[in-house]
């Protein structure tokens, strides 16, 4: 499965597009897309150009995990940086 | 130090007012992110992996007690309480929100402060070596050429847009600390015949997917031609760069394409066309800029102090301290206090608004208010009299900054990594505590001596892996990550590039591999020998299989 994720355009925060269209900071809670319709749906996300910096696919499985390739690089934008448990979202513990 | 006159402080402020204009235009959609980016690259600000990041420029290291208090204060005020200094001696903030920056940047300008030529293709920062003006081996204080070399790049019209980004490093001692021999332009301040001083001048080093180490074009050129000089060699470069290639676009490849001593030929040619159309600096305003670095009013002290050793007597971490962390000064019962941001465990670069208050109080109260920032992400007070280096130690210690170990194998050079960064494959300050508390744990630091450990997360090589005695570079393979280890680089006088030890180690591996070459050269080496030497001596083999040796 797909997620569509970027950084939030007013503070560079990390967000995913979730299922009522707007941008949530949890994996967990964001949309998840099959392959097929993942692509028009970035589309339509990077039109929204005042709300976020940059925007991109991701694989993600049920349940908020970042999966594939990149799943280290985007278990690291989900929870902050591994060195400092205090910052980023993992800052404010266990969901 | 140089303090801004109206010029500097227009052209900061007008920058700051037209930064403003270009955030509300982006942030009301007016400019798409694609238009932005460029100008906010002209700033100084990046995204990276969990937030905007802000690089801010410390001219050649340079830092006033003002100065570090108020980096203190954006951190705390705008980020999230720390700031990370970085090897070419700036400091980087990694969660500043971009509706901040132009109120960040306006703080900043308060200061004399900036992100200019700290992002873009254009001429950066300017570094040198952080014992400028105190080195007991410096043959003049480099820092007037570093200004010099800061006001005639800034906003240079002609190489606002090279191929490229360009760094330049000027040192002026026989001991280089500041790396000239693997940047763009490196520039060895020294005498000549006649014991006047002038510039060697280094071209074509640099790190990153290519690593090299300069090449001499010119061993002597007398030293108040270094700017027609440099616009000589930025013409050559500019023209002749290659721009259809992002990975062959650096002065480096183009030196090395066309042969050094063609390559000097042309900017010699290009040189005799320009050097009497007054690019030059005055006689005038070369005098009034070192003026402004003129010594501070040291006193006339003895060389030795008795209650300094007599502190060193009393107290084992306080000597330990001198012996790894205190250097030789120029000035009879002066010493060079460098200060770790090494503490094993901690991010390395990494320091605390806290901190900076900290030192910022010491280098008002000790070090004439003067703060250096190293290449290699410590600080140091350059300017401390023996009789107060106790006082100085003990505030250290208290702040969380009293690690003795400037220049050992704990004292590792680590970039930002997959923690932080947008480009990186691998994480490289897990590594880099991992190594630092083994190596502490050990007890055998000291023992070890000068052991260079530089870690990058990635090909670009931001921890200047290539050059360091143990370098480590993290890939990623198949999404996992593996650390590739290279033995014998140097960024001193002695340059060279590391070689490749051999396949990827994973990350539980590669600590016990680093220790195992530890032991193996303090088995095989001989007095006096370095890290370094031994393996010149032994070769790459020797140490190679240490590396494997029960992998």
């Amino acid at each position: 499965m797909k997620a569509i994720t970027g950084n939030r355009l007013t503070d560079g925060v990390v967000v995913y597009l979730a299922p009522d269209g707007t941008w949530t900071e949890r994996l967990e809670k964001a949309r998840l897309f099959e392959k097929e319709e993942a692509e028009a749906a970035l589309e339509a996300a990077r039109r929204r150009v005042t709300e976020i910096a940059s925007v991109y696919l991701i694989e993600a499985e049920p349940g908020g995990k970042a999966a594939g390739r990149e799943a280290l690089r985007e278990t690291i934008r989900n929870a902050g940086p591994t060195v400092r448990p205090d910052l980023g979202k993992q800052a404010a513990g266990p969901r | 130090m140089y303090r801004y006159d109206e010029f500097d402080e227009t052209i900061v402020r007008e920058r700051v007012k037209q930064f403003r204009g270009q955030v509300a235009r982006r942030l009301s959609g007016e400019l798409t992110e694609e238009q932005f980016k460029p100008l906010r690259l002209m700033n100084g600000l990046y995204l990276q992996l969990h937030a905007y990041m802000l690089r801010v420029a410390i001219p050649y290291g340079v830092l006033s007690s003002r100065q570090l208090r108020r980096l203190a204060h954006v951190a705390r005020r705008y980020d999230k309480g720390y700031g990370h200094f970085t090897t070419r001696q700036n400091i980087q903030y990694n969660w500043p929100a971009l509706v901040d920056v132009p109120d960040i940047l306006d703080a900043l300008a308060d200061v004399e402060m900036h992100a200019i030529q700290t992002s873009g293709n254009c001429i950066r920062n300017v570094t040198s070596d952080q014992y400028a003006g105190a080195a007991a081996d410096e043959v003049e204080d480099p820092r007037p050429w570093c200004e010099i070399i800061r006001q005639w790049s800034t906003f240079h019209p002609e190489f606002s847009y090279l191929p490229r980004k360009f760094k330049i490093a000027v040192t002026a001692s026989p001991h280089d600390r500041a790396a000239v021999k693997v940047h763009d332009i490196g520039l060895i301040l020294k005498k000549g015949e006649g014991g006047k001083t002038g510039f060697e001048v280094i071209v074509g080093g640099g790190l990153g997917r290519t690593p090299y180490i300069g090449h001499t074009i010119r061993d002597f050129l007398p030293k108040e031609h270094i700017l027609s000089y440099l616009e000589a060699i930025m013409r050559v470069y500019n023209l002749n760069g290659r721009r259809d290639n992002l990975f062959k676009s650096r002065i480096k490849i183009l030196v090395n394409t066309e042969g050094p001593e063609n390559f000097r030929d042309q900017v010699e040619a290009e040189w005799e066309k320009i050097r009497d159309c007054d690019i030059d600096i005055p006689r005038e305003e070369i005098e009034r800029i070192k003026r402004y670095f003129a010594p501070p009013a040291f006193e006339a002290l003895p060389g030795e102090s008795a209650s300094f050793e007599a502190a060193r007597a009393r107290d084992a971490g306080f000597d330990r301290w001198v012996r790894v962390n205190v250097v030789a000064h120029k000035v009879p019962g002066y010493a060079i206090a460098n200060v770790s941001l090494k503490e094993p465990g901690r991010p390395p670069g990494d320091a605390t608004a806290e901190q900076m208050e900290a030192v910022a109080d010491l280098g008002e109260r000790f070090s004439f208010d003067e703060i250096r920032v190293t290449h290699e992400q410590n600080l140091c007070l350059p300017h401390v009299r023996k009789d107060d280096l106790y006082a100085v130690y003990q505030a250290l210690k208290e702040a969380g900054l009293a690690a003795a170990n400037v220049g050992l194998a704990s004292d590792i050079i680590a970039c930002p990594g997959l923690d932080y960064c947008d480009l990186a494959n691998a994480r490289s300050i897990p590594i880099a505590q991992a190594l630092a508390e083994r190596f502490a744990a050990s007890g055998e630091e000291e023992d070890l001596g000068e052991l260079k450990i530089n870690i990058s997360g990635c090909i670009n090589a931001c921890g200047h892996h290539h050059i360091g005695h143990i370098g480590i570079l993290g890939v990623d393979k198949k999404g996992e990550e593996f650390y590739q280890i290279t033995l014998g680089g140097s960024g001193a006088e002695d340059a060279s590039l590391g070689e490749i030890a051999g396949r990827g180690l994973s990350s539980s591996e590669v600590v016990d591999a680093v220790e195992r070459l530890a032991r193996f050269y303090k088995r095989e080496r001989r007095e006096g020998e370095r890290f370094l030497d031994a393996y010149r001596r032994l070769g790459h083999d020797a140490f190679k299989g240490a590396i494997y040796a029960d992998a």
